[in-house]
């Protein structure tokens, strides 16, 4: 590679559902262990014609009527002209106006229910305002974040960096497909894409600065609790050792879940209100927004000082009467840690399982925020559902616990602004050893020197650096099997669904950039048309190989994803004809899966695309 | 004697503190006022040419504190009829706000890292902008005294950049919902 093509820097990218970060690394001016590093601050509209220079950019885009703003007030630095707003004005503006803002666009980007290229937010706007895709949402922050980059680094234009953007662990195939699109649109030339949970544990080995080799051993598991403004995601790491040297191993990750900080503050700020109502004082939604803050802070402070009885919250007027409009409350440490500890945190049984309702026929195309509040069901659930994860790997052969019920992990990592408080991550900790206790295990350690706001976008910058040879990786490849259904020959029943069989096309843990081989199983596309198969996922299930077919299994062991569909463009083909083909999937560089119908004669090959335009609609 | 040049970081002190001494004394008040008007008491032949400060930085300043503390509010509000548990929870409000502005926009630090009431000596050619000798002040330096107040400077100030056409007097929008 010559010196041009050698990017400067290494730049990592939160894209997050409440906050996005940029971080970097100084490849050049770094070595081995010791790296030159730092963070960006953001440009940003704080209030109209007025931009300060933030380490975090809400993840909100505000779509303003056109009388709102005077000329002007909405430009930037860099000299952009856009109808738009994104940051902190987004956010604060937005408060007052949910009809024109839209916010957590990232969960709406893994929403199934939705089509995600469909312009569908905000999703209560009124008709007039122009509303914009899940896509288009993200694509704008991205755009945003390298038009901040470039213009702080003239001199090192954003197109020629290393650029990773994080994704949660849980993303499907066909949610990593859009980010990496979004990414693409928003003129990202270089692109990897890495979890979330895993640049967490690479900023604590950053911020190591080489001992994190002494902090763990082989047969360790970490276990990565990321709890962000609006999603969970855990992660399970093995530490190995290979030829003397440690090396770390993605053995799982959970599912995604959408439950996060915002929350509790909205839980948390509902307690209150029912105090003040059974009062008699109504709170107006302009009060109740400022009630939801106030309350974060008060819970901040009760969850960082269990000495402290009670915080005061006051609820400022509208009107410019301070002091007589105003309504004074109080949060109690005892409303926190009912509402907070047993709501969110519960010391359960490592037995224990969140609680799932069926939904009723009328759902509403919300989000699908997470049924059972408890983290640490969640939590349970996972460990429980992975217990023979590491049983393959080197060296943990004779450490199993053949009795033990669920995963045993040896040290915790916390991630998230959720976290900044000891009390929660204590809980979360003491709740897992309790689990250990009961099985006669160790107790888990907490890892220190976690940085709970920025630690995803530094890790990344850092993985952005590591992976151009300098330090420890993480290995594991895909962290699920994937599986296409067949229907099987069997006569129709009026009525009865004919049972289908789940072949597998993509094997648990398939490395960056390998593909697996050709199937020998064939599907028939009829040129011309889209065919649609039907997709599934699979965390658990690490020893079936290409080619296997199941008839039945356990309805945990397999979730059914979007479905995939492939159309053969009609050229030198008459439509209608059936041409055998076979799927091939790929783990590409950028950290998506590829799949491809490949003709059985002739080799000609063909996307398969994932379905985003959401099953809820009757695609 | 008066600087006769004071600095950006001295010139935001001194509206800091006219800022406060005009609400809570009405002679300053009504001293600024005269001030303000033209009315200087014999303004005596400046070898050097006053500057006058730009009022941009300070309204800025105003409105942040508007905006997060609603101290315009607070201050243009008649206290008088109000208990002091009521006034108390306004007061908690405003003393967040101007707070987290302070912490925002300010990096602040006292001017002597000693603790208050500790003896310091100063030494010929101290810095009389940022320590003001009290009491009995007489002699020749060194200086020996007890630090009755630390001081405070802004060592860093990172205000919001604005643009062109930013208006800076309007200090908080008027609201109308529709």
């Amino acid at each position: 590679m010559s010196a041009i093509d050698t990017p400067r820097y290494a730049i990592g990218i939160d894209l997050g559902t409440t906050h996005c970060a940029l971080a970097y690394v100084d490849i050049a001016g770094s070595d081995g262990e010791t790296t030159r590093h730092g963070v960006l601050d953001i440009p940003q509209l704080t209030s109209p014609g007025s931009v300060e220079s933030l380490p975090l950019l809400p993840s909100f885009l505000y779509l303003p009527h056109a009388s709102e703003l005077a000329a002007g007030e909405l430009a930037l630095p860099w000299g952009a002209e856009q109808d738009f707003a994104v940051g902190e004005f987004a956010r604060s503006r937005g408060a007052q106006t949910p009809i024109r803002l839209v916010s957590s666009a990232k969960s709406w980007l893994c929403h199934p229910g939705v089509d995600r290229r469909a312009a569908i937010l905000p999703s209560d706007a009124p008709p007039e305002v122009v509303r914009v895709s899940p896509l288009e949402a993200s694509t704008r922050y991205l755009a945003y974040l390298r038009q901040a980059w470039d213009a702080a680094h003239p001199d090192a234009p954003f197109d020629a960096q290393d650029v990773t953007v994080t994704i949660p662990a849980s993303f499907d195939p066909a949610a990593r497909e859009l980010t990496a699109e979004a990414a693409r649109a928003a003129g990202y030339t270089s692109l990897t894409l890495l979890e979330e949970p895993q640049a967490a544990l690479y900023h604590w080995i950053q911020a190591s600065g080489g001992h994190w080799r002494k902090e763990v051993k082989p047969g360790e598991i970490i276990l990565v609790i990321d709890v962000g403004g609006g999603t969970s995601d855990f992660s399970l790491i093995a530490v190995l050792e290979q030829g003397g040297n440690l090396e770390l191993h993605r053995v799982a990750v959970g599912d995604h879940i959408l439950l996060g900080g915002d929350n509790m503050d909205l839980t948390l700020a509902h307690v209150v209100a029912r105090k003040l109502a059974a009062d008699g004082q109504q709170l107006d939604a302009w009060q109740m927004r400022a009630l939801t803050y106030a309350c974060r802070s008060a819970k901040e402070s009760l969850l960082s000082d269990a000495a402290q009885e009670a915080h005061a919250i006051v609820v400022p007027s509208r009107g410019s009467k301070l002091i007589g409009g105003s309504i004074r409350t109080e949060l109690t440490q005892a409303e926190v840690r009912t509402t907070i500890l047993e709501g969110f945190f519960p010391e359960v049984a490592a037995q224990a399982r969140p609680a799932t309702r069926t939904r009723g026929g009328l759902t509403q195309l919300g989000l699908p925020y997470a049924q059972d509040a408890g983290v640490t069901r969640h939590l349970a659930a996972l460990l429980g559902r992975q217990a023979g994860a590491t049983a393959e790997l080197a060296g943990f052969a004779g450490k199993l616990d053949a009795d033990a019920s669920f995963l045993h992990p040896t040290a915790v990592l916390f991630n998230g602004g959720v976290f900044k408080s000891d009390i929660l991550a204590g809980r979360t900790l003491g709740t897992l050893n309790s689990w250990l206790a009961a099985e006669n295990a160790e107790p888990a350690r907490m890892l220190e020197g976690a940085d709970m706001d920025l630690a995803v976008a530094r890790g990344a910058a850092y993985y952005g650096y590591v992976r151009r040879g300098q330090g420890v990786r993480i290995r594991g490849g895909t962290a699920r099997a994937y599986y296409v259904a067949i229907e099987s020959s069997m006569p129709a029943i009026p009525g009865v669904e004919p049972p289908v069989q789940a072949l597998c096309i993509a094997p648990f843990g398939m490395e960056e950039g390998s593909a697996a081989e050709l199937p020998a199983q064939e599907f028939g596309l009829v040129v011309g048309e889209p065919v649609h198969l039907r997709f599934f996922g699979s965390s658990v299930r690490r020893q079936d190989t290409l080619g296997t077919r199941l008839d039945s299994w356990q309805p945990e062991e397999l979730q059914e994803l979007e479905e995939i569909q492939a159309t053969l463009p009609a050229e030198g083909r008459r439509p209608g004809n059936i041409v055998p083909v076979r799927l091939q999937a790929a783990a590409t560089e950028t950290g998506t899966l590829e799949l491809t119908a490949v003709a059985t004669e002739g080799g000609q090959r063909w996307k398969v695309e994932f379905d985003v335009r959401g099953s809820g609609q009757g695609a | 004697m008066t600087d006769p040049n004071p600095s950006f970081f001295k010139r935001i002190s001194i509206a800091f503190a006219s800022f406060f001494s005009a609400l809570s004394d009405p002679g300053y008040a009504a001293r600024v006022e005269d001030l303000s008007q033209g009315k200087a008491p014999t303004p005596a032949p400046a070898p050097a040419p006053l500057r006058q400060a730009s009022p941009d930085a300070a309204l800025q300043l105003l409105a942040l504190l508007q905006r997060e503390a609603r101290l315009i509010d607070f201050t243009q509000e008649n206290i008088g009829g109000y208990s002091d548990a009521d006034i108390g929870g306004a007061a908690r409000l405003v003393h967040e706000g101007c707070a987290k502005v302070l912490r925002e926009h300010f990096t602040l630090a006292p001017v002597r890292p000693e603790a208050e009431g500790s003896r310091v000596t100063l030494n010929d050619g101290f810095d009389a902008r940022a320590i003001r000798l009290t009491g009995n002040v007489v002699g020749q330096a060194p200086f020996q005294g007890v630090l009755s107040h630390r001081g405070w400077r802004a060592d860093e100030v990172r205000l919001p950049k604005l643009t062109d056409s930013h208006d800076g007097s309007v200090l908080a929008q008027a609201e109308v919902e529709l």
